[in-house]
């Protein structure tokens, strides 16, 4: 074996690989922003709510289809999963303490990940689009039939969560608790996700991704990491249905519904997706503009939401990200001559 | 004797049901065979093409047929000119782009029919002669439902004479089996692709015209019933005429059967079925091996 040169370690790539992973000195800002909102818009809360759910849903989406390139139409089955644990948890009177009952939530969309994982992803493209697909409408309509503990097409609403640590209420109305908690989940979600995938592991997820052939011949357990990955993409997604569930108090079809999971693609793809902060601008820009415009002009925002589709996939395909990021890179080109 | 009729009207709804399914389906599987392209758009094809043909029936009063025909020919020449203008700047591109883009093009679709034309249910008046029973010696039945049978049948012949005895019918399938083979032996793939595009949606705009006294025309239906497409072409295998022929019929008895026996469960059933059949034959009952 040959010895590398001296001083190898002092190259400008090995420094940038070697420093990946390392916050960069702008990362606590969407954080602060997130607490300004807490206390500037204080009438605003329940938006705030809904689009930190949509970001902690996004990001797992992120997981399997940004780093793993496991392109799947069903990834609100996890979400709902995870809504219909803690939804007939509570409704029937077995558990309603919010964190462990995330917890639950988390575990029980995880065995479906795990369970759905092992057998579909033998499998790829329009066979595997198709039974992702095809799991979630059959989990839809599963919920949709045992309406006995799941509500059925009304769903379950009026869910008696328990308070947060025995003390602070969730109030649907004035939702400050669940703002705190969600942004709270977010955060810890969010590190587990951006330490994953900047370890090996993650790495060899993006090699998957990349030649998924050339991993097999250099002797990767592909499958078993595209397995795991997928279960705990589950996982996260599953939070994200348990806590959108305990936030609003109610749980319904809509949950493991189609809409959902093209909404969640079409978000993670705005934003740019394989960049963990994606799913940050995607679902902001998505819900701001979906607040203001769909309840006026649905007609009009659904011809805007395909137009746009149409423009990034022929256009744009890292999203706004990566629109930022080739006029950075331009703008440094300019002036780096200087 | 009285249960042998039963079983016997009901295939035969099963069957009319299968023929639509079919007659929708068969462009996408070609179309997914020969390119490889998801193309989540070509419900959204047949949804325009049913309202090309109610619409030119109410309003210029011309007969079902003409109207067929009038269906056909627009869609399968919109299909063409987006075919060769987007479509086209995709076939390398990423499943995901493609099924961005479709979707994209789905969302257009639906909301410009909603916002030109409405978003309530567009009636197709079948002609009086279709309307009514017919005796077929053992029992009557629909008189549509057998037409339909009847068209299906003779699509579905023409389409396979088409396939397997014309020049064009030899390229698409040399194609479909090996496009760089395929290529470097002089066949025009674009050209041929452009003409498949737009002669299979003109066919799923049949469909839409044909299927809409059952299926229904709003401007939902072009996600509605996308899943049922998609099911057809997986479970029959892409790029086979008679794949999909078969699959489209066993969908279209299973769905009618279960419809009536099963009317909660029936779709879950269907869901399922497909589950287990894309695991046991990830390339469909009837596709090839390297598909």
């Amino acid at each position: 074996m040959t010895r590398p040169a001296p001083g190898w370690a002092d190259h400008p790539a090995a420094l940038a690989l070697a420093g990946r992973h390392r916050p960069r000195a702008w990362e606590p800002i969407p954080w602060i922003l997130a607490l300004a909102f807490y206390f500037v818009f204080p009438k605003h809360l329940g938006f705030g709510t809904e689009v930190l759910v949509t970001i902690l849903f996004a990001i797992s989406l992120d997981l399997v289809l940004g780093y793993a390139g496991i392109v799947t139409l069903g990834q609100a089955a996890f979400f709902g999963a995870g809504a219909y644990t803690v939804g007939m948890l509570a409704k029937h009177g077995i558990w309603n303490e919010p964190i462990t009952g995330l917890i639950l939530a988390a575990l029980v969309a995880a065995a479906v990940g795990f369970g759905s994982g092992l057998v579909l992803l033998r499998t790829q493209g329009l066979t595997l689009l198709m039974l992702t697909l095809c799991t979630m409408a059959l989990l839809e309509e599963a919920a949709n039939l045992a309406h006995d503990y799941t509500g059925g097409f009304d769903g379950l609403d009026s869910l008696p969560i328990a308070p947060l640590f025995g003390r602070f209420e969730f109030n649907p109305l004035y939702p400050k608790t669940q703002y705190l908690y969600v942004l709270a989940v977010l955060f810890l979600c969010f590190v587990f996700v951006r330490t994953l995938v900047y370890s090996p592991f993650g790495q060899s997820l993006t090699g998957i991704r990349e030649n998924m052939l050339r991993m097999h011949a250099v002797g990767a357990p592909v499958r078993r990491r595209l397995v795991l990955c997928y279960t705990l993409s589950a996982a996260i997604a599953g939070a994200a249905g348990g806590i959108w569930a305990q936030a609003n108090a109610y749980v319904n079809l809509g949950t493991l519904g189609l809409d959902r999971a093209a909404t969640v693609l079409i978000i993670l793809v705005l934003g740019g997706y394989g960049r963990l902060y994606g799913a940050f601008i995607g679902a902001i820009a998505y819900m701001a503009l979906s607040h203001f415009l769909s309840k006026v002009y649905p007609t009009a925002w659904q011809l805007g939401l395909g137009f746009l589709l149409v423009v990034i996939a022929l256009f744009a395909r890292n999203g706004i990200l990566g629109i930022a990021e080739a006029a950075m890179r331009r703008f440094q080109s300019v002036r780096a001559p200087s | 004797m009285i249960f042998g009729v039963d079983v016997a009207s009901m295939l035969l709804g099963g069957v009319a049901a299968g023929m639509v399914l079919f007659i929708v389906s068969v462009g996408l599987s070609v179309t997914m065979g020969l390119m490889g392209f998801v193309n989540l758009a070509h419900g959204g094809f047949a949804m325009l093409g049913g309202y090309a043909i109610a619409l030119a029936m109410r309003h210029w009063g011309i007969g079902f047929v003409a109207a067929l025909v009038f269906g056909f020919v627009v869609t399968a020449a919109v299909s063409a000119v987006l075919e060769r203008l987007l479509y086209a700047r995709l076939y390398g591109a990423s499943e995901l782009d493609q099924v961005l883009f479709t979707i994209g093009l789905v969302f257009m679709t639906i909301a410009s029919v909603t916002l030109v034309i409405g978003p309530e249910n567009q009636p197709l008046a079948l002609p009086r002669i279709l309307q009514g029973q017919v005796n077929l010696g053992f029992t009557h039945y629909r008189t549509y439902s057998i037409v339909l049978i009847v068209i299906g049948i003779v699509i579905v012949g023409g389409l396979w004479l088409a396939f397997e005895r014309t020049r064009m019918g030899a390229q698409i399938r040399a194609a479909v089996d090996n496009r760089r083979m395929a290529e470097s032996l002089g066949i025009n793939i674009a050209r041929l692709f452009t003409l498949t595009f737009a002669f299979g949606s003109g066919m799923a705009a049949l469909g839409g015209g044909l299927g809409a006294e059952f299926l229904g025309l709003d401007p939902q239906y072009a996600l509605k019933y996308l899943v049922y497409f998609l099911i057809v072409v997986a479970v029959g295998g892409l790029g086979r005429v008679t794949g999909v022929f078969y699959a489209a019929l066993l969908i279209g008895v299973l769905d009618f059967v279960l419809k009536k026996y099963m009317p909660q469960g029936g779709t879950a059933f269907i869901y399922g079925l497909t589950i287990l059949l894309l695991l046991w034959r990830p390339q469909g009952l009837f596709g090839a091996k390297s598909a």
